[in-house]
């Protein structure tokens, strides 16, 4: 019944194009769905290793994404100011800028706050709050309150037309680019290095762990860090597309905690899935109903979807 | 973190003060307090305040409320400079009745019971003359039973969406139908548009304004047609299915009601799917906006929205006399935070209108008693306005006229044409509901 309507909808929707209008918008559609699902993704990452690894429910990991973006629009004014002829080449600098900036501010924060609070799960979610809001005002207090945005290299703006009435952005494609290169980076990290073994002993049994000689406490540093560095480039990338503003965190907080939950906690093929079944459908939702309905509708079915597998769409096997 | 204040209305000064803050503020009052009221004998402070307000012989105390934290901190920060300005001229010209005024501010903080909180302090503890404050529609419909029930005086300078008229309130933006219809006519006219799209963010500016354009190109202007209306979420960062949409249905006329953070990621994004003014100047198409000012530019970035155009009643390049003046004086006065490229959007020269107002108010009735200045406000005209002349109607909106901007690169706007008379206000727009 609900196929037969959409399908009539669909039709209605799409009576009186040509058959080449139709294709470019189906194209364009289509890489829409990508560059959220991208969006999703690399606000994920991060989380994925923070919160699915380590348990610690980062409610800051906004923020860092925001040191990101701070950083990136820095950077393009410092060029902007004084080596103009730059402007071409800053931004893979200030994707790298942001990456040590949210590191560094992640292993500060690991140091002071975090390390504390790992045999008391539940009270890094109000440590890591507070965290976020002195973090906020921080941002307001050193770069002002209004919104401001990076100014993007020529090549980056603009649009690819590979056929007539077809443009796909190339700040999407950037993204994703951006997220596939850092996907297989976290994957080669967590899988396929001494450091990722660590994490994984470490998380699985810290006093095991200690015991065959790895410094647990050097792990969650680095680990926690890592996390934050990852946040800082996705925060850098999404300067590409949107503002920044001292609260712009707050903003992707809620969707990278759903990405990271409905994919189970944990696992990276399960963030992935979740990154790409939430972004799709929300991207095909938007095109046929509105954005309002389209969250109301994602929302739902990921609330559904959670009551009948609270573990996530792919559980990491821990035996408890 | 609460913004410090001067404790220095005569009322808190007789009821006793700390002494570390009276000695910490003290430092910085002391050219203040030679002032003397020169003209005492016409206006004696028992006449000119039968209400117990904080009203001395040399001192009148005015409240700012604004969110100088949070997210609506962005767009609240003009407001509160504008406003600051507004009232440093006129202390410097000798104040009102003879008496300077005092400014206690507090922090919104973005959030609506806050926002009413510190309305019924400033009314009911400091006893303040008037209160300039308040921006979104939310913190100021959260603060109007304040007003109505403590009888204080608002100054509200936010473009909104009607609907509302109350003795306690001077709205010094545009309604709804001031900003929208002589817009579409214009763009009917000069454009030919007859197909419109309208786009908004999702709460009840957006939504009533987006009504209101509906019955109009709908019922008033001969075949033409809404083909689309859609609302994104506040803050939404995604506009790629909408921009497909938007394609496909290739209006005359994208009519976008978009605000907040939500501006940068519509236009970066319509510029990415190759949506530009040039491009849509060859399809013989338009982009209007009643939400971006130049402000909003300032994030975005003039690049992305070069040749796109606004209706709005002020823009910073009006070439009028009295907005060369306040242009520099408001350079001037924020020189060390903007150094001389200093942005003035429609909201902030709407903020500056309301210290003026209020002024000419007590002037033209004597009093800074808050009944009579709700009556004397109809036909009170402020000449050196920067959008030009504006006069209070007997609602409590201004007259004001409209006008059309194109935005350029550098984030400033060409204006294109202006409305030849003031447009009256009408919060209550019949036909339009």
């Amino acid at each position: 019944m609900l196929a037969k309507t959409s399908v009539l909808l669909a039709l209605m929707l799409f009576a009186g194009y040509s058959y080449d209008e139709l294709k470019a918008v189906f194209i364009m559609q289509g890489f829409a769905g990508f560059s959220l699902f991208s969006v999703f993704l690399l606000m994920a990452l991060g989380l994925t290793i923070i919160f699915g690894q380590m348990k610690v429910i980062n409610m800051a990991h906004g923020e860092f994404l925001t040191i990101g973006a701070y950083t990136t629009v820095l950077l393009s004014q410092l060029t902007e100011g004084y080596a103009p002829k730059l402007m071409a080449f800053y931004f893979p600098v200030a994707v790298l800028a942001a990456f040590a900036v949210a590191f560094i501010v992640g292993w500060i924060a690991e140091l002071a706050i975090i390390n504390r609070l790992y045999k008391r799960p539940l009270d890094t979610l109000l440590a890591t709050w507070g965290l976020s809001m002195i973090l906020q005002e921080s941002f307001r207090q050193i770069f002002g309150a209004r919104e401001t945005s990076a100014v993007m290299p020529e090549w980056l703006m603009g649009s690819w037309v590979p056929s007539e009435g077809v443009d796909i952005p190339i700040n999407g494609m950037f993204l994703l680019s951006t997220s596939v290169v850092m996907t297989v980076v976290v994957y080669l990290m967590m899988y396929r290095s001494r450091w990722g073994l660590r994490v994984r002993a470490t998380v699985l049994n810290r006093d095991m762990a200690g015991a065959v000689g790895i410094n647990t406490k050097k792990t969650d540093r680095m680990t926690f860090a890592l996390g934050c560095g990852f946040a800082g480039i996705a925060g850098a990338a999404f300067t590409t597309i949107g503002s920044v503003s001292p609260s712009a965190g707050s903003l992707y907080i809620v969707d990278t905690f759903m990405v990271v939950v409905f994919g189970g906690a944990g696992s990276l093929i399960g963030t992935i899935l979740a990154a790409f079944g939430i972004a799709q459908s929300q991207s095909i939702l938007e095109f046929f109903l509105d954005g309002v309905l389209a969250k109301v509708f994602v929302l739902c079915a990921v609330v559904i979807i959670l009551m009948i597998r609270p573990q996530g769409l792919i559980a990491s096997k821990i035996r408890k | 973190m609460q913004p410090r204040h001067h404790p220095t209305t005569l009322g808190s000064v007789q009821s006793g003060l700390l002494a570390a803050v009276a000695i910490a503020a003290a430092a910085t009052l002391s050219a203040e307090e030679a002032w003397k009221n020169p003209s005492l004998d016409k206006f004696p402070t028992a006449a000119v305040n039968t209400t117990g307000l904080a009203v001395g012989d040399d001192w009148v105390t005015v409240g700012q409320l604004h969110s100088v934290t949070g997210t609506m901190a962005i767009s609240e920060t003009g407001s509160v400079e504008a406003e600051r300005l507004a009232i440093k001229q006129i202390n410097d010209l000798g104040g009102v009745l003879g008496r300077k005024i005092k400014i206690i501010q507090e922090d919104g903080a973005s959030d609506w019971p806050t926002f009413a909180e510190k309305a019924k302090k400033l009314l009911v503890r400091d006893k303040v003359s008037a209160v300039f404050g308040c921006w979104t529609s939310a913190s100021r419909k959260a603060v109007l039973p304040v007003f109505e029930k403590e009888n204080g005086m608002l100054y509200y300078p936010t473009f909104y969406e009607g609907l509302e008229a109350s003795k306690n309130v001077i709205y010094t933006g545009q309604e709804a139908t001031q900003q929208i219809i002589w817009g579409l006519n214009w763009v009917h006219k000069e454009k030919g548009a007859k197909t419109f799209f309208l786009i908004g963010s999702d709460y009840i500016w957006p939504r009533t304004s987006n009504k209101i354009a509906r019955i109009h190109i709908e019922k008033h202007l001969q075949g033409c047609k809404v083909v689309g209306e859609e609302y994104y979420p506040l803050g939404h960062t995604n506009f790629n299915s909408l921009i497909n949409k938007v394609k496909l249905a290739k209006p005359d006329v994208i009519y976008s009601v978009v605000v907040g953070g939500s501006n940068v990621s519509w236009y970066k994004q319509l510029k990415a799917a190759g949506i530009t003014g040039a491009s849509l100047e060859k399809n013989k198409q338009t982009l209007l906006t009643i939400s971006t000012t130049e402000d909003e530019i300032r994030g975005i970035g003039g690049e992305n929205v070069e040749g796109f155009y606004a209706c709005m009643k002020y823009f910073q390049c009006l070439p009028n006399e009295n907005n060369q003046k306040f242009v520099a004086a408001f350079k001037d006065m924020y020189k060390d935070k903007y150094g001389d490229k200093p942005v003035i959007g429609d909201v902030t020269q709407a903020a500056y209108l309301g210290p003026w107002l209020w002024k000419l108010t007590v002037e033209k009735c004597g009093s800074f008693d808050i009944d009579k200045i709700a009556a004397a406000s109809p036909d009170v005209e402020f000449k050196e306005a920067p959008e030009g002349y504006v006069k209070i109607h007997k609602n409590h909106h201004l007259w004001s006229k409209a006008r059309m901007g194109k935005m350029r690169a550098d984030g400033q706007f060409d204006l294109v044409a202006e409305s030849p008379e003031l447009i009256e206000p009408n919060p209550f727009p019949e036909g339009y509901k």
